[in-house]
């Protein structure tokens, strides 16, 4: 239950400090750090206008996909508490309920018989598609290193292990999830939320044609995965073991450390090209399989 | 019972003497006699009896005894056998109606003749454990699906279709007869029950081979696919809905008796079955991504599926050989669990298919758009098929991979550097295709479902008879039933496998399972309630705003019309990009005329080809060809060259006797 309040509490301030950390290295003096929260409330008051080619998969989509990430969340724990809900290989579901979010923000896109939709569609559908590898061999490798395969376990057992060297797979870890993350959330440098030529738009243009009510759930629902993520950071760079009340503390460092990354790589890096994108995802699944293979000799089996 | 079974078999021939109109209910009332008969043998033998069902069909002529045994493994298989093949029958009465007007009664006659004996061949095989008997049926199994898939033989591509489908089925017949010689040496009894014997004292792996090659054929694993893209679409749709969804898991079905009694090789054994299954998966799905004939892309991911059940057969071999007997269970259930699945909803897609053809008379999705408005039942049912068959939760795909997902996971930890490589590999393979499915079926749903109609074929669209939706609705109340109530499924299937296998003694982590299991549809729940809750929510906030209608923004540009959208082929473009070295598509142009001053019409051309059809059927067929038009040399047409030719053979026969060489 704490991790969920926590997720959402998070998902409140992050796209803000991203905006802030943004401003600060452009030199402007930028908005406050509720402006996204305002701007959600502005949405909401707004009216809706659809398109007539569209049907009833446009208008149920944003809502599937914002109910996919609260479900994912059920399952992330916090600190040593488990997960609301969690079961044996439960990141199986965690991805998987993802993937049906995004299953129907993809056909809604192609719902309004839009070219440019069309077009962010089957780039979101084709990056995402490619970047699970990476995210299973990731949780095969802690689930192999802990010897437990729910989220809630994963995280206990993390720092529980007798190794000297946890502290490197929690780096490895923190690095492909963040990652990920950023592919999931299309940030840079494979997507950029901020252009302005729909060409070069992967998510953003997909949404071209949400308005009002559903453009809000679209936006929590992008807000929230990124603190999904966060926390899932959060619980393999800190040990569970410790005083509750630091790990809230840590909780916010990371989720706003995370942020300010965000925040930082899309200042001071260039986005990829298009066809530059699947080899860049495709490389984290080849990080992911060296982690695999140095926990496969940490734990002895190679001799 | 048995003798109802016989009578029913004798009155099958009668299809062809009732009156036309009538046809359809006889063969229906013999569909659903022979559906009730063999439904109570499946329920005795998976829920009451501890020991299998036999049943003397007829005792004793010639000294050769024909029973029926059917233990837990054909009880399942006949489950999955009569409600889909039932569905099919109930879809076929509206979908052949057009065809009541340009064909002769016999064609009506000989196509439910043989969906009737396709049914009975289909049970009789899952049932029969004497290997004369079974091939007999393996070979009525393909005569009667070749009938059927041959309904419109008016086209000749069907036709060769057809006859390549037959052809290819009998080399698999051959293999399995092959086998089945092989392992009588030693028993003297040919069958499945020889096969213990011979295992015992033999080395497993050959055999397992030279079976696998045979069921292997009707199954469509890749390589041995080729028949199956072409079949598929050629058939009516209920046929294709039933061969899809049963008849190719007979081949399942007897990989799946063999293994049980397999001995040693089993390491070997489990490799290869789970290596051309990975092969089957991967490949399978990136060549159903770039089809855009709706039905060849079920096909394709018929072959995908298949692989997705080897994946679960080979982790299951595998676990047994490491004495890993949870990583075994976990394999073979999720790999049943999906034989069921896939039943459900490969046959509701082909319906959907089917009902699209059957509206738009095309099945080329280029051609389609927008038919969630005109045909918005059929479109919702396409819809959670193609939802269960990517996986997705809460629906009865995700809860077979989690099976197989969840035995690969667990047994990570505690295993071998081989065995964690190749379960790795296994876990990277089955997430790609999950990933690749996805992006198959986004496309498929939205290029025929949504946007605008890209041709003038879906103006005269309009939603078929609700006889044609009743087996998809039926349908998807059990994909339903399993995704979100699942432990009623799961649990017999437990069961089945830890009996057909020889696996025990792990009570104890099977409740792991079933807590697992009951948590995902908690969790299933959950989401559908969320998902009602917030789209109420919805349509309260809407009620107080104002909502507008209006064109597609266009970025500015007014004159945009449906020709701009994204097609099959231009969604698949990037992943064909990624994918060139293995799927070969070859793409020409004819560029708009430079020199002249008004452009002229520009062709574009885009080929996919299945590199395996093309090595294993097409080059080996031209180059025999080829010998063949060479020899034809001697095919003169004068009488004269054909006597010295008859005389030769008489002179060589002749001299060869001479010098004792024959």
């Amino acid at each position: 239950m704490t991790g969920l309040l926590l997720i959402i509490l998070s998902s409140v301030f992050f796209p803000g400090i991203i905006l802030r950390i943004k401003s600060i290295a452009s030199g402007r003096k930028g908005p406050g750090i509720m402006q996204p929260v305002k701007d959600i409330i502005v949405l909401f008051r707004k009216n809706n206008v659809f398109s007539d080619t569209s049907s009833l998969i446009f208008q149920i989509a944003p809502a599937v996909g914002l109910t996919a990430v609260l479900c994912s969340s059920l399952l992330i724990p916090f600190a040593d508490k488990p997960a609301l809900i969690n079961f044996d290989s439960d990141f199986v579901y965690f991805s998987y309920i993802l993937a049906l979010g995004k299953f129907f923000m993809i056909i809604a896109a192609l719902d309004t018989g839009s070219g440019f939709e069309g077009m962010g569609a089957n780039r979101e559908a084709l990056f995402s598609m490619i970047t699970e590898p990476a995210f299973f061999i990731l949780l095969g490798t802690f689930s192999m290193l802990t010897g437990y395969t729910s989220f809630s376990d994963i995280f206990t057992q993390f720092y529980m292990s007798d190794s000297d060297f946890v502290m490197i797979f929690s780096l490895i870890g923190v690095y492909i999830l963040i990652q990920i993350a950023m592919i999931e959330n299309s940030r840079f440098p494979v997507d950029d939320p901020k252009t302005h030529l729909e060409l070069t738009m992967i998510h953003e243009v997909m949404i071209l044609d949400n308005s009002g009510f559903d453009k809000t759930l679209i936006h929590i629902t992008t807000y929230l995965k990124f603190a999904v993520y966060g926390s899932l950071i959060y619980n393999i760079s800190v040990p569970a073991g410790w005083n509750i009340y630091l790990q809230l503390l840590l909780f916010a460092v990371v989720q706003a450390l995370f942020a300010s990354t965000v925040g930082i790589l899309e200042s001071f890096r260039a986005r990829n090209r298009m066809r530059k994108n699947p080899d860049f995802i495709l490389t984290l699944t080849a990080i992911s399989i060296v982690a695999f293979v140095v926990v496969i000799i940490i734990r002895g089996k190679m001799i | 019972m048995q003798n109802l079974l016989l009578t029913g078999i004798f009155l099958s021939f009668f299809i062809f003497f009732i009156p036309k109109n009538m046809k359809y209910w006889y063969t229906l009332l013999l569909l659903l006699t022979h559906i009730l008969i063999s439904s109570i043998w499946a329920a005795e033998s998976i829920f009451y009896l501890s020991s299998p069902v036999s049943i003397t069909i007829i005792p004793d002529i010639l000294n050769y005894d024909f029973s029926l045994h059917i233990d837990k493994l054909s009880g399942f298989f006949l489950i999955v056998i009569n409600f889909t093949s039932l569905m099919g029958f109930i879809y076929a009465y509206k979908y052949l109606e057009p065809y009541k007007r340009i064909k002769f009664e016999l064609s009506f006659s000989i196509h439910y003749f043989s969906y009737l004996w396709l049914y009975l061949s289909m049970i009789l095989v899952v049932c029969i454990q004497d290997g004369p008997a079974f091939i007999i049926m393996w070979e009525i199994m393909a005569l009667s699906s070749f009938m059927l898939v041959i309904f419109n033989a008016e086209n000749r591509t069907i036709m060769k279709t057809g006859i390549n489908y037959l052809i290819q089925m009998h080399i698999g017949m051959i293999f399995i007869l092959i086998a089945f010689l092989i392992a009588e040496k030693d028993s003297n009894i040919l069958g499945f029950r020889s096969l213990d014997i011979y295992f015992s004292e033999h080395m497993n792996f050959p055999l397992f081979v030279i079976f696998f090659l045979g069921f292997g054929l009707k199954a469509g694993f890749i390589p041995l696919h080729t028949w199956l893209p072409q079949a598929h679409p050629a058939a009516p749709s209920h046929v294709s809905a039933v061969m899809s969804g049963v008849m190719i898991k007979m081949g399942i079905y007897g990989i799946m008796r063999v293994t049980a009694s397999l001995h040693n090789d089993l390491f070997s054994i489990g490799i290869f079955v789970l290596s051309v299954s990975l092969i089957s998966g991967v490949l399978g799905v990136m060549m159903a991504i770039t089809q855009h004939d709706l039905k060849k892309l079920l096909a394709y991911h018929s072959i995908e599926n298949i692989g997705i059940i080897g994946i679960g057969v080979g982790i299951g071999i595998i676990g047994t050989s490491q004495n890993m007997t949870l990583l075994s269970v976990l394999g073979y259930s999720g790999a049943l669990l999906h034989v069921l699945n896939h039943s459900l909803f490969k046959s509701l897609l082909f319906f959907c298919a089917g009902s699209v053809l059957h509206s738009t008379k095309t099945k080329d999705v280029e051609q389609l758009g927008g038919l969630i408005k005109k045909m918005p039942y059929t479109a919702a049912l396409f819809l959670f098929g193609s939802l269960s068959i990517c996986g997705l939760p809460p629906f009865n795909g995700f809860i077979s991979e989690y099976l197989i997902y969840s035995g690969m996971f667990k047994s990570l930890a505690n295993t071998d550097l081989y065995m964690s490589f190749i379960l790795v590999a296994s876990i990277t393979g089955l997430t790609l295709i999950g990933g690749l499915a996805l992006f198959c079926f986004t496309k498929a749903f939205g290029v025929t479902f949504l946007g605008q109609p890209r041709s003038g074929k879906t103006k005269t669209a309009k939603e078929v008879s609700t006889v044609m939706l009743v087996p998809g609705f039926m349908i998807l109340i059990v994909i339903l039933l399993i995704g979100l109530a699942s432990s009623i499924f799961t649990g017999p299937i437990l069961l089945i496998v830890t009996e057909t296998f020889n696996l025990s003694g792990l009570q104890n982590n099977f409740d792991d399972v079933r807590n697992s299991i009951t948590k995902i549809n908690v969790t299933g729940l959950i989401f559908i309630i969320t998902v009602a809750l917030i789209y109420y929510v919805r349509r309260v906030v809407l009620k107080t705003k104002i909502v507008t209608y209006g064109p597609t923004w266009g970025c500015g540009y007014t004159a945009g019309n449906s020709r701009h959208q994204y097609t099959s082929t231009s969604f698949a473009d990037n992943f064909t990009l990624l994918a060139k070295p293995i799927l070969r598509t070859t793409k020409s142009m004819e560029s708009i005329g430079g020199e002249n001053l008004f452009p002229e019409s520009a062709v574009f051309r885009s080929k996919n080809h299945d590199i395996f059809k093309d090595f294993i059927i097409e080059y080996p067929k031209e180059f025999i060809l080829k010998v063949l038009k060479k020899i034809a040399v001697m095919q003169t047409g004068q009488i004269n060259h054909y006597i010295l030719y008859a005389f030769l053979f008489i002179l060589g026969a002749l001299l060869l006797t001479y010098f004792k060489l024959i």
